[in-house]
């Protein structure tokens, strides 16, 4: 069986966000971390690879030092990385990124790919979902527990759903979205690093893209417009009061109008 | 000359970082106040390869160098003494005799389970009357046919009870030499947990480490198998020796992280605790405080790293081992000193971790080697 893992790197939020004049982030200077969601993501194709036997490739697009990332998974227990990195893909939204993506990953073969939910940095949820279309495969999103059968080639998913989750069945290949909370990411070990970091991994511009036109790649290419962005604004220390529970009703109510909510 | 990381060692310092502040920091407080010992804790460092960092791959080991097993003890006693020391104790004076002078039969049969972590690895030593001085020893060991029978007791053994292989050494013969005096012949054994003799005595009370399992061990008519003497008989001492060497670098390890832990701890508080309508922090005495610890613990971590590099490179590592044990087992001790003190009165609470950690510090200065002995050897080799 062969999985791809699509993972992101992301800023690691305990270090403070940073941007550039156009609204984008300013990726170079932020300190990174494996975005959650795509680490479990991958932690479910390792325990995959464990169960059934599997070759695990796991592929980013981002700026040469992404690289990072993708030695971690092969730390981790993934076997090859693929880095897509070129200057003219830079900007890129959601429907950019995916059809980077497919383009990459028509180069390689696969019977699942796993990507995660969403990254902590954009929180769209749309990348997965995007790419099953330009590959054509089925996408079953938000998987919170993966089972393969060899002998038909399906998966069967259960999928978070408020307060209850659905059981799906595919037949592969087919890409599935992981959440964060589907399992408990395995660490790196000491060993594993120091194969990581012998690793090749394989680097692919723009030239190496397979049925993408240039007009659907980078910040050109990207429908999304960011007007304007900022840090999380902080919010105040809030208002306390001390009152009964009748003038309390009253004091809110009187608040609530005097803000237009009422 | 290069004194930058390389990419491996700065990805095994993030793992060991965040296994750190996983795993082990919030059990910290817990292991100290009840002594005992962190079982979950060394079975997850089995699992991810900590207790098999240099050994070799072909002996289940992660295949890395000695510096990346100092790290890895180095950012476990940042934020827990005793989750560091059953590393280096296991490691450095369980896994790496066996390694050096195992036959291969000894490395398949106990090396392999050791660097997997499936078993854990202890050092008999210290006898009542012989600490610092290893002839003073009295435990003795005696061919019976195919079998050794070992009778006498061990000391302050560190991991104890816990283990699961121990190395123990033991008296194989008295010699007299032309001018009549006499040397004890020292043997080194391999010993397993549960054969017959073989028992625990007193768990020790300590001031630090005190999740750390410490115990005495008693040998009573134990008899072991003759495959399981390791190296040659009568050339224990010079195993010892040869094994308390890498131990060293293991202690030092712990004593920088102790030290590098307590500094962290206190950057932090010294940055929020206000005193006079200021944080501490801008007090120049605080100032200079930090400046002081800081730059020794620097100068601590580049004593052990250059150690753990000999070790790797050189054949006889024993001045680098020795200087690295003293100087970060004296800043240790300085700087969680200090951490307390710019702690005020939380710093002698156990609320805080500072309190723990220079309890913790104290025995850098006296196990595997005190300062003294590090002195002897550091100017025995500057003296030839």
């Amino acid at each position: 069986m062969k999985i791809v893992v699509c993972i992101k790197q992301v800023p690691d939020t305990k270090g403070g966000v940073k941007f550039n004049p156009d609204g984008t982030l300013d990726r170079g200077a932020m300190l990174t971390i494996m975005n959650p969601d795509d680490k479990a993501g991958l932690e479910a194709a390792l325990r995959l690879k464990d169960q059934y036997g599997a070759e695990v490739t796991v592929i980013t697009m981002g700026l040469p030092k992404a690289e990072d990332v993708l030695r971690e998974a092969i730390a981790m227990g993934a076997d090859k990385g693929v880095l897509v990195t070129d200057r003219v893909l830079g900007g890129a939204d959601t429907w950019a990124t995916s059809q980077t993506l497919a383009g990459a990953i028509r180069n390689l073969e696969y019977d699942l790919i796993i990507t995660g939910r969403q990254a902590i940095d954009g929180d769209t949820a749309q990348v997965g979902p995007q790419l099953s279309e330009h590959l054509n495969i089925p996408v079953i999103s938000y998987a919170q527990d993966i089972k393969i059968d060899e002998n038909t080639g399906t998966v069967t998913v259960q999928r978070q759903y408020d307060d209850r989750y659905h059981i799906l069945k595919t037949q592969m290949p087919c890409l599935i979205t992981a959440l964060a909370e589907l399992n408990e990411p395995r660490y790196m070990t000491p060993g594993g690093i120091f194969d990581a970091c012998k690793a090749e991994i394989t680097v692919w511009g723009r030239d190496k893209l397979n049925g993408v036109d240039d007009s659907n790649l980078g910040l050109k290419g990207s429908p999304t417009q960011i007007a304007k962005a900022s840090d999380k604004v902080r919010k105040g220390a809030g208002e306390k009061v001390n009152l009964d529970p009748a003038a309390s009703v009253d004091y809110i109510i009187g608040k609530l109008k005097e803000k237009h909510v009422l | 000359m290069n004194f930058m990381l390389s990419k491996e060692h700065e990805m095994l310092r993030t793992l060991y970082r965040e296994f750190a502040e996983k795993e082990a920091k919030p059990l910290a407080q817990e292991v100290d106040e009840t002594e005992e010992f962190p079982r979950g804790t060394a079975e997850k460092m089995g699992k991810i390869g900590f207790l098999g960092i240099p050994v070799p791959r072909e002996y289940g080991g992660q295949g890395c160098d000695p510096l990346a097993y100092a790290m890895c003890v180095e950012e476990l006693s940042k934020v827990c003494g005793t989750t560091g020391v059953i590393v280096s104790a296991h490691t450095s004076l369980c896994c790496d005799p066996i390694q050096t002078y195992g036959t291969e039969e000894q490395k398949q049969k106990y090396l392999v389970p050791l660097a997997k972590g499936e078993k854990l690895g202890a050092f008999g030593l210290t006898e009542p009357g012989a600490g610092t001085d290893a002839q003073g020893q009295q435990t003795k060991a005696v061919l019976e046919g195919d079998e050794y029978v070992l009778n006498g007791s061990k000391i302050f053994i560190t991991n104890g009870k816990e283990a699961d292989v121990y190395v123990i050494f033991a008296i194989t013969g008295v010699v007299t030499d032309a001018r009549g005096r006499t040397k004890k012949n020292i043997s080194a054994f391999i010993v397993e947990k549960g054969t017959p003799g073989f028992s625990f005595g007193t768990k020790e009370k300590k001031m630090g480490i005190r999740g750390s399992s410490t115990y005495e061990l008693i040998f009573t008519d134990c008899r072991i198998p003759k495959e399981n003497l390791l190296g040659q008989e009568g050339k224990g001492f010079g195993i010892a020796m040869h094994t308390l060497d890498g131990g060293r670098i293991g202690i030092a390890a712990q004593a920088l992280g102790l030290a590098a832990g307590a500094l962290e701890a206190t950057i932090a508080y010294v940055q929020e605790r206000k005193q006079f309508g200021k944080p501490i922090s801008a007090f120049q005495n605080t100032q200079f405080q930090l400046a002081d610890m800081a730059t020794k613990v620097e100068a601590a971590r580049l004593l052990v790293y250059k150690a753990a590099v000999a070790k790797a490179t050189q054949k006889n590592y024993s001045l680098e081992a020795a200087q690295a044990k003293l100087y970060a087992a004296e800043v240790a001790m300085e700087v969680t000193t200090k951490a307390v003190q710019l702690h005020g009165g939380y710093g002698y609470t156990r609320e805080y971790d500072v309190e723990r950690m220079m309890r913790d510090a104290k025995i850098t200065e006296i196990y595997e080697g005190t300062s003294e002995v590090q002195k002897m050897v550091i100017s025995a080799a500057i003296l030839k």
